[in-house]
């Protein structure tokens, strides 16, 4: 008798509604309104890779070991060095970065004996061509500049 | 000419995908039809074929690691602890306790994010879509914390083989604590969103039948086994990176019904939470990485070392040749096994019913064809 009741008058599915009537609250909304306001991502986030500069006078902190390139597993990242004729040191001539075969793995940041290849918190690397994903070392060095939108 | 003409035939030959949204990415099946009825179905599977397995051939140890969260992406920590696990049985070295307590904490949140997107798809496929928000608003913050530790949210590269690389960020155990306190009331809301809701009930009773026998003929693991009332979990059958010191329940049911499966799976969540806070309460100080050398080069042998993914039984079978690649790495994943029941399940079924055993088998397509 109570379960032909509770049939007739809908329970299970009032219950359930119920439910949805109490997450109604504006207090748990939860959407992020994108482009106008930015995600924080973590301090660890696998980003778009940089090559770090010495701060103190914008030369490259990278020794052009090669153990990035190395480390890759989809051999995206090439590196060129010479020896350079005054300071006898190997110097950094050209560092290619492809992104659009990157799969953020984090590999290439943990082999750098130095920390100059890093992985880093911008996330916005899309571009207009498949040229585009494929960084130089200046691009590395600067990082991407996605367009700012002010809400 | 055939004597039959097409009013004649019985039989309807229906593709359902590999574009179809309810199969869960890009599964194929025929489907023979009589009206409403199933007759038989075939699955076309590899559209998602990436190689993955011939990868790893061409690939050192190391740098295979990343590939394996694209096997099955909604658990990719879970195949991640299964193929360190193999490579460290191949080396013979142990992850310190501090590393395999950190590894436990997370494989059992990714159990319980993978689980919210199978409650959330399968909720949707039947005709419920409340569910799938409320799911992917609590996964936001089980990824959340993945991101934090490691960095990356889906395709993970949690572990390392040895060990951990990542030690674990301030406030990690306060928010696998905050974690588990959210998540146990937002289970209830599932269960009395769905449980009891007299249209989920009528389209997942009965429905999708598979009894302890069939099961273990088709090799099936995970909760579709455990639903059918075969008490089987690896994590106590044979445990594996320090699972005997934490309690919990297997949950079985016994009809083996899409329904029971729905059961399981929602009783395996709080089984993780209680996993996880058994966990987070005693993770031991010390270091997080084993003797491990810079080049992982093991020894001439095999290995096989089988974990149980949140779908099921997941196996990685790693043959050495003393290089530093690996000769063949092979992997049974309890996706493609569980979907050969596919055909046993819906036999006879209307073809509403389809829809409901592709998401309640729990597959990932990117496991299926590796």
């Amino acid at each position: 008798m109570r379960k032909l009741l509770k049939k007739i008058f809908l329970v299970d599915l009032f219950q359930g509604l119920w439910v949805t009537f109490r997450n109604q609250n504006p207090k748990y909304i939860y959407t992020e309104q994108y482009p106008a306001e930015r995600p924080k991502v973590a301090e660890r986030y696998r980003g778009a890779p940089r090559l770090n500069i010495n701060p103190d006078n914008g030369e490259t902190l990278c020794i052009s070991c090669n153990l990035c390139a190395l480390a890759c597993p989809e051999t995206l990242i090439v590196v060129t060095s010479a020896r350079s004729e005054v300071t006898k040191r190997k110097e950094l001539i050209t560092f290619t970065y492809d992104t659009s075969r990157c799969m953020f793995c984090g590999l290439c940041e943990d082999a750098c004996p130095v920390d100059a290849l890093e992985l880093t918190q911008d996330f916005e690397m899309a571009t207009y061509t498949r040229e585009g994903q494929i960084w130089d070392r200046q691009m590395l060095e600067e990082g991407p500049k996605p367009t700012q939108y002010k809400c | 000419m055939p004597d039959q003409t097409f009013l004649d035939s019985t039989e309807l030959v229906l593709n359902m995908g590999p574009q179809h949204p309810s199969t869960h990415g890009v599964l194929r099946v025929i489907l023979k039809l009589d009206g409403e009825k199933v007759l038989g179905t075939e699955c076309i599977i590899g559209y998602l074929h990436r190689g993955v397995e011939k990868i790893a051939e061409n690939r050192t140890y190391a740098q295979f690691n990343p590939y394996v969260d694209r096997m099955d992406y909604v658990a990719a920590i879970s195949n991640g602890l299964g193929y360190c696990l193999a490579v460290e049985k191949l080396l013979n070295v142990e992850a310190p306790p501090r590393a395999q307590a950190v590894r436990v904490i997370l494989t059992e949140l990714n159990r319980i994010a993978s689980h919210l997107l199978w409650l959330g798809t399968h909720a949707l496929d039947i005709g419920a879509i409340t569910p799938v928000f409320y799911c992917f608003r609590e996964r936001e913050e089980a990824l959340k914390i993945f991101e934090k530790y490691c960095g990356a949210r889906l395709t993970t590269h949690a572990f390392r083989i040895g060990g951990l690389l990542y030690e674990t960020y301030d406030g990690f155990e306060q928010d696998i604590r905050d974690f588990c306190n959210m998540f146990i009331p937002k289970v209830d809301e599932y269960e009395e969103l769905l449980t009891n809701n007299r249209i989920w009930v009528a389209r997942l009773k009965n429905v999708g039948v598979l009894n302890a026998d069939e099961c273990k003929e088709y090799g099936v693991t995970g909760p579709v086994l455990r639903a059918a009332g075969v008490k089987w979990d690896l994590r106590k059958a044979q445990p594996y990176s320090g699972y005997e010191k934490y309690e919990f329940e297997i949950p079985t049911c016994q009809n083996g019904d899409t329904y029971d499966r729905y059961t399981v799976r929602m009783e395996e969540m709080r089984q993780s939470i209680r996993i996880m806070r058994q966990a987070v309460e005693s993770i031991p100080e010390g270091p997080i990485m084993g003797k491990v050398g810079k080049v992982v080069k093991p020894a001439v042998g095999e290995a096989y070392v089988s974990i149980e993914a949140p779908k099921g039984e997941l196996g990685y079978y790693i043959v050495s040749d003393g290089s530093t690649q690996p000769y063949r790495c092979r992997v049974r994943p309890p996706s493609f096994v569980n979907l050969q029941a596919l055909d046993r399940m819906i036999h006879g079924g209307l073809i509403a019913d389809v829809v409901a055993v592709i998401g309640t088998l729990d597959i990932v397509l990117g496991e299926v064809d590796r």
